[in-house]
């Protein structure tokens, strides 16, 4: 009994904390509807600096009290400067953009804070005056936990507060619900986005100042805590406080119980939660249909087949490619398969996000199980390379019609979360399951057949990578893809012309996932190897980067992206402080091109050729 | 002339692709109601939208107090005495009928009559009774109500209202009705885009006529009622 009662005030305790950030998080996607992926950095930040302030300054329980507001006042200072050079910038970009251009920040502030306070883990000092523990029902329960109980609470009456008795909460309450309409009421949009981004910061800010007695401050806080946060906000329902109070106390108490019975099902235990979520209650449990009104969504261009000297282009590309063994059997081949690799796969999530309009955050889920499913065929079921390699698409698409037949009945971020958290429940999966994928230490020794060598292997994924991309292209070029499209630019009109949208989206779900596979098995052979990162949200945004870099509007856009991406990465990571340069790089090009190397290259090109027509959206 | 309160001229708005208003052009006096009448899709709200900033008109000019103001954000042109009732309500159906109409609080202007809460209770005794309830509770023409009120709280010069009889019930038309001549006796001015001749008649002293994207009438009704052939043309379903 008293264990069971400690546990859950442990949960409590961590709801407590988790409430915070994902509160911050959800104020600022109601308002600014930015889904903010540098929040766990901003926490992370927090803690650091609570850290210094609080082994700085000994002056008790007020020294300590004070350190935490300072730090997450320090941490909204951050949030404004965001707020003012980047985001201010992108409101108008599609919203995956925003996404992208908050990862790139995530990474400059990882390396920001490695600059700053090194690479070791910090161990703060107890909170002063609450570091002992009391008996409840025998059982010892710090004091610190029972305070962080009461904080939580106090933070959620205090944010009520200002929301329903100051004109600042009103107005960001009007906003989550119809910022266009705030704005024509005479409201100065920026200085609420702000003030609104700030307070967000704020809370992020003190959720990782609070953190510092508990656990040790690190580099991996960022990411570690944004999973859990986004799945909060998305159970409460985007843009609500209250939701996500109800909704850190679920996941936190579950997870206390939960950990009793399967030790490791923290991993996964709140994508599930939210999985079911979102199945039963599409908008979260106090979600509503986020505003229809908003600026007329400017009509995108419609895509065109490939003209004449287009396909003269890229047949000239895969000769050139092709001749490449002629110049250089080494690294250079290595790189140009990895380069197959991410084109493929960022073309097979070109296919759902740009002519699907769905899109996914967990694409790496398919990636990761087709080069899962191969891997195991050869080493479990010891089949030879090529049939192996018919189980990476099938696996794929069988894991993309499970999950794929949940997400088709979302839209939007409410679609995107659980497509993460299928992405992350598989990453769980084969994290865990060590008697048979290995768990961390990954599934070695996967290498081609003996008569494929790396030339072969070379000419091999080049083909394969091809036909890929053909069949994307043809696809989306045939009436199922017009389909789609339609799907994607009108739900409602597609449906009321009798067209089962669900179906079709489902489909090109599945297609899309196979394909996905496809790459994933061409990247097990040519690495060897298959570890559970191939699976994790990294990889997945990877993708989307791949995909936003090239712009959205364009079938040759993933060529263009994931081309730049491989060869800005390969540039890159040998370098220090390779993610400050890569996330400075990120949002050069959201700031500077919102459409795309692809729509960028077609502006430049208007620029320097007057006279051609406008293709693309209006810059 | 000189002493229109809104000119607009040459006013061209695109969609991406697609060429919604071609050289829109008409003038709201100080103290007039003008009706912009037009069928459906016919471009009034379109209108409506680009002089309030709400899409950007990609040339054109529209000058405000003899002030261009084309191309200014939303709040700017709201600021400036410009209130604008959308066509679809859009009130905010979580807050209460009192926090809506905190939203559209502005303070009060020089050339324009000061708008408090109790003097819209009084305009619109519904809202009085429901100041408490979530705005999303209401009925249809308690919503439109709502609406008006929350754009008089920003004590605008000109008001431009959307489609407002449109899918409201006759007594609240008529309601309606009174609300625009007594906002014309406040001394300010209104422009009123409108399906219906018959109500725009009743509330307006002037008719723009507005069809595929064009101006094609600008008169009085006692001219319309002249040319019959023109409504008949452009009005008539």
């Amino acid at each position: 009994m008293g264990f069971y009662f400690a546990q859950l005030l442990t949960g409590l305790a961590n709801a407590s904390s988790l409430f915070l950030i994902a509160c911050g998080l959800s104020i600022i996607f109601g308002v600014t509807r930015i889904v903010n992926f540098a929040h766990g950095s901003l926490y992370m930040l927090g803690a650091y600096i609570a850290y210094t302030l609080v082994t700085t300054i000994h002056a008790g329980p007020f020294g300590f009290w004070a350190s935490v507001l300072l730090s997450a006042a320090a941490v909204a200072l951050v949030g404004a400067v965001i707020e003012i050079l980047i985001l201010r910038r992108i409101y108008r970009a599609p919203e995956l953009f925003q996404l992208v251009a908050t990862f790139g920040v995530l990474l400059i502030i990882q390396d920001a804070t490695l600059a700053i306070w090194g690479a070791e883990d910090l161990l703060g000092p107890r909170a002063p005056g609450l570091d002992r523990a009391v008996r409840i029902f025998g059982e010892p329960i710090p004091e610190y936990d029972l305070a962080l109980i009461v904080i939580g609470p106090v933070v959620l009456g205090l944010i009520t507060l200002v929301f329903r008795k100051t004109r600042w909460g009103v107005l960001v309450r009007a906003a989550t619900q119809d910022r266009e309409m705030v704005g024509a009421l005479g409201v100065n949009q920026r200085w609420l986005f702000t003030s609104a981004f700030m307070l967000g910061a704020f809370l992020a800010g003190l959720g990782g100042a609070l953190q510092v007695p508990r656990e040790s401050v690190s580099l991996l806080m960022d990411l570690s805590v944004i999973g859990e946060a986004f799945v909060v906000v998305v159970i409460g329902g985007m843009g609500s406080v209250g939701g996500a109070f109800v909704a850190a106390i679920i996941i936190s108490v579950l997870n206390a119980f939960g950990v009793l019975v399967f030790p490791q099902i923290s991993l996964i235990l709140p994508f599930l939660v939210m999985a079911i979520v979102l199945v039963v209650r599409p908008y979260g449990l106090f979600g509503s249909p986020a505003s229809a009104h908003g600026a007329p969504p400017v009509p995108e261009a419609p895509m065109r087949p490939l003209n004449q000297a287009g396909i003269v282009a890229m047949t000239l590309v895969v000769v050139a490619f092709a001749a490449l063994p002629v110049v250089d059997d080494g690294f250079i081949l290595v790189l140009a398969v990895d380069l197959f690799v991410a084109v493929l796969f960022a073309a097979s999530l070109h296919l759902i996000m740009g002519v699907g309009g769905m899109v996914s955050f967990g694409h790496a889920a398919y990636f990761g199980l087709g080069a899962y499913a191969a891997a195991l065929a050869v080493k479990t079921l010891g089949l030879p390379m090529l049939p192996a390699m018919l189980f990476g698409p099938l696996a794929a698409a069988l894991g993309a019609a499970v999950f794929g037949w949940f997400c088709v009945r979302l839209s939007g971020v409410y679609l995107a979360m659980l497509t993460l958290a299928a992405a992350q429940i598989l990453w769980g999966v084969t994290f865990q399951w060590q008697s048979v994928t290995g768990g961390d230490d990954g599934i070695l020794g996967v290498w081609p057949a003996s008569w494929a060598s790396r030339e072969v292997y070379f000419y091999l994924a080049l083909a394969v990578t091809v036909v890929g991309l053909a069949l994307i292209r043809r696809i989306a070029n045939s009436p199922f893809g017009y389909t789609l499209r339609g799907g994607r630019d009108s739900p409602t009109r597609a449906e009321a012309i009798g067209i089962d949208l669900k179906a079709h989206q489902w489909l090109g779900f599945i297609i899309a996932g196979a394909l996905a596979g496809v790459a994933g098995v061409l990247f097990a052979f040519a690495k060897g190897s298959v570890f559970p990162e191939t699976l994790a949200i990294g990889h997945s945004i990877d993708a989307l980067i791949m995909v936003l870099l090239g712009g959205v509007q364009s079938l040759l856009g993933p060529l263009f992206g994931a081309t730049a991406f491989v060869l800005i990465e390969d540039w890159v990571t040998r370098l220090d402080y390779w993610r400050f340069i890569f996330g400075a790089i990120i949002l050069l090009i959201c700031i500077a091109a919102p459409d795309g190397i692809a729509g960028g290259l077609s502006r430049l090109w208007r620029l320097v050729r007057p006279g051609t027509p406008r293709s693309g959206r209006p810059a | 002339m000189a002493d229109d309160l809104l000119a607009v001229s040459g006013l061209n708005t695109y969609y991406g692709g697609a060429h919604i208003l071609s050289d829109v052009a008409f003038a709201i006096g100080g103290n007039e109601v003008v009706a912009l009448l037009g069928r459906n899709g016919a471009g009034k709200s379109t209108t409506i939208k680009s002089v309030m900033g709400l899409v950007r008109p990609r040339s054109g000019s529209v000058v405000y107090q003899g002030e261009e103001i084309a191309g200014d954000e939303p709040y700017r042109v709201c600021r400036r005495g410009i209130g604008y009732v959308p066509e679809e309500r859009r009130v905010f159906s979580e807050l209460t009928v009192e926090e809506n109409l905190e939203v559209g609080r502005r303070p009060p202007r020089a050339d324009a009559s000061e708008w408090t809460p109790e003097r819209l209770y009084a305009l619109f005794p519904n809202l009085a009774e429901r100041r408490r309830h979530p705005a999303g509770r209401m009925s249809g023409g308690e919503q439109q109500m709502l609406t008006i009120a929350r754009t008089l709280m920003g004590n605008p010069r000109l008001v431009l209202l959307d489609e407002p009889s449109e899918g409201i019930a006759p007594l609240i038309v008529e309601q309606m009705a009174m609300v625009i001549k007594e906002l014309k006796r406040e001394g300010l001015a209104v422009l009123i885009s409108e399906q219906n001749l018959h109500f725009a008649r009743i509330v307006s002293d002037r008719a723009v006529i507005i069809e595929k994207g064009a101006v094609r009438f600008t008169g009085t009704f006692a001219d319309l009622d002249a040319n019959p052939d023109i409504a008949q043309a452009t009005l008539a379903l």
